[in-house]
């Protein structure tokens, strides 16, 4: 079972207590934006075979969102951030890297 | 390709089977094809056929990256219908459940399809009413169901428990059309087909880049050596993303684990095909005697063809209070399958930025029992570059537009 650690609380929750939130990281437009840059946000995911950030909701839990970095080929858990972040922190990268020497990194 | 009859039959019987000739050949790859199809399961298979059958074109080839039919064509639980809400859906559908009836005099081959009649349970009042709107939408599309009363469904049903104190059966959507098909048998009926075109198959053949220029493909790499190809359809169910970024560019899909499960062979005790949506979980026996048994998806992104327990245990546990005597069958065999989940759960049919590249994908938890409606809409759509009235809302300019097809809210459940 996935297990994920809450960076809100610091428990370890059991997949069961979590809801998934789909991809992180996404950027937002604003009114005035195109409609390819709507689309985009609203509709076009990564959905990589590899290395995934994603949001999660501790649903079961403290009830916070929060962000991980997920393997989707293996569901190897790289590591878990607050969601006030507007991207993945230098360590979790690193780490990441470590992991998969051949990631490409975030784009 | 010798045709399988009754006398083929009695001929090998007289001569110890030693005559039956392989099915399908297993060619090395041609440097130029008019048109590559990447993906051999069912919707590929399909595609391939009719774009020969329909539109003459043969000079085709099918990459595989592991073995044809190996995907989610041999992983679902083979349940076929066309009770669907939205016009254009129930149009496909149908289609494709109207093609079943007659696809294995069509390719010649066995494809077991078993119109033994499909139920749909209402289990809240929500369901009831939503179902016979359901009802009412196919009678003007021209699709025959009909709402049943709890009397009836136990009378189809004996070993239902309509009574469950969660949630009583206050009648069923039946699709007495709707039923099964014997699944790898459909994808080696289409390769078998296939492959006495001339088209080949190629397996074992994983495609690792896609070459274009001036926005059109040239051909793609793969991993038996570059392959040139005057027009590429990518139909890989979930891996459609990664190929999409190797096209170059982004679909409006997420790639989820979809399981199912059997148990041991029994007795025949059912002969419909049962969805219980509220609780979550669909039935039907095999010819086998095994309870073939789906349930919903894991929410979250995942491309490892396993998923968790407890959706397992979420199913199981539904479906035996509707069936209280599973609760002492032995399950034998779970596993799962990668689907791939588009915002509005209906599938696309569509070109894409690439002019002579076009996807077939999004089917989601529901496509096998689309594969040859799927495959004559794929094929019209790639031999004349434009879709044809089946796949015309199914494009991905409908993300663009707001035209969805919004099937998640119409049939409450992942299909």
């Amino acid at each position: 079972m996935l297990t994920l650690t809450c960076p809100c609380c610091g428990v370890a929750a059991e997949e069961t207590e979590l809801a998934p939130g789909g991809e992180a990281h996404l950027k937002r437009f604003g009114p005035g934006a195109s409609d390819e840059d709507f689309e985009t946000y609203m509709f076009a995911r990564k959905n990589p075979k590899g290395v995934h950030f994603e949001r999660w909701r501790h649903a079961y839990g403290c009830g916070k969102w929060f962000l991980a970095a997920r393997c989707t080929a293996t569901l190897e858990v790289f590591g878990t951030y607050p969601a006030q972040t507007t991207e993945p922190p230098a360590d979790l990268i690193a780490r990441i890297k470590t992991r998969r020497p051949d990631w490409e990194g975030c784009k | 390709m010798r045709r399988y009859s009754v006398f083929a039959v009695a001929r090998e019987a007289l001569r110890f089977h030693q005559g039956w000739a392989r099915a399908w050949a297993n060619p090395e790859p041609k440097k130029r094809y008019d048109v590559v199809i990447v993906g051999a399961g069912g919707h590929g298979l399909a595609t391939a056929y009719y774009l020969g059958k329909n539109y003459g074109i043969r000079n085709v080839a099918i990459v595989e990256k592991g073995w044809l039919g190996g995907g989610n064509t041999g992983r679902n639980t083979t349940i076929i219908r066309s009770n669907y809400l939205q016009d254009p859906s129930a149009a496909i559908y149908e289609k494709a459940r109207s093609l079943y009836e007659g696809l294995s005099q069509d390719l010649n081959y066995n494809v077991m399809f078993s119109p033994r009649g499909l139920l749909m349970l209402g289990q809240t009042e929500h369901e009831v009413r939503g179902y016979k709107r359901t009802v009412w939408a196919n009678n003007l599309q021209g699709i025959e169901t009909e709402w049943i009363d709890t009397a009836r469904v136990q009378k189809l049903v004996p070993i239902m428990n309509t009574l469950g104190p969660r949630y009583p059966v206050l009648g069923a959507l039946y699709q007495a059309r709707g039923g099964t098909a014997r699944h790898d048998a459909v994808a080696w009926g289409y390769a078998r087909a296939c492959s006495d075109m001339g088209m080949d198959i190629l397996q074992n053949c994983e495609v690792t880049g896609v070459r274009s220029a001036a926005g059109q493909v040239q051909g793609i790499d793969t991993s038996r050596g570059p392959i040139d190809c005057g027009k590429l359809a990518i139909v890989v169910a979930g891996h459609s993303s990664v190929l999409a970024e190797m096209a170059g560019f982004r679909l409006p899909i997420e790639s989820m684990a979809l399981q199912a499960l059997v148990s041991e062979p029994i007795k025949p005790c059912m002969d419909v095909v049962v969805m219980a949506n509220t609780v979550h979980g669909y039935m039907s026996q095999s010819d086998k005697g095994e309870m073939v048994i789906g349930g919903g998806t894991d929410g979250f992104n995942n491309y490892t063809q396993r998923g968790s327990w407890q959706h397992v245990e979420e199913t199981v546990r539904a479906l035996i209070e509707t069936f209280p005597m599973l609760s002492r069958l032995k399950m034998m065999r779970q596993w799962g399958g990668i689907v791939d989940m588009t915002g509005d759960r209906s599938p696309i049919l569509s070109t894409t930025p690439l002019g002579n590249c076009f996807v077939n994908c999004g089917w989601g938890t529901g496509g096998f029992k689309a594969i040859p409606g799927s495959g004559w809409a794929m094929a019209e759509l790639v031999a004349k570059g434009t879709p044809g009235p089946l796949a015309a809302e199914f494009g991905l300019n409908r993300f663009k537009e707001g035209r969805f097809i919004d099937e998640s809210v119409a049939a409450g459940v992942a299909h």
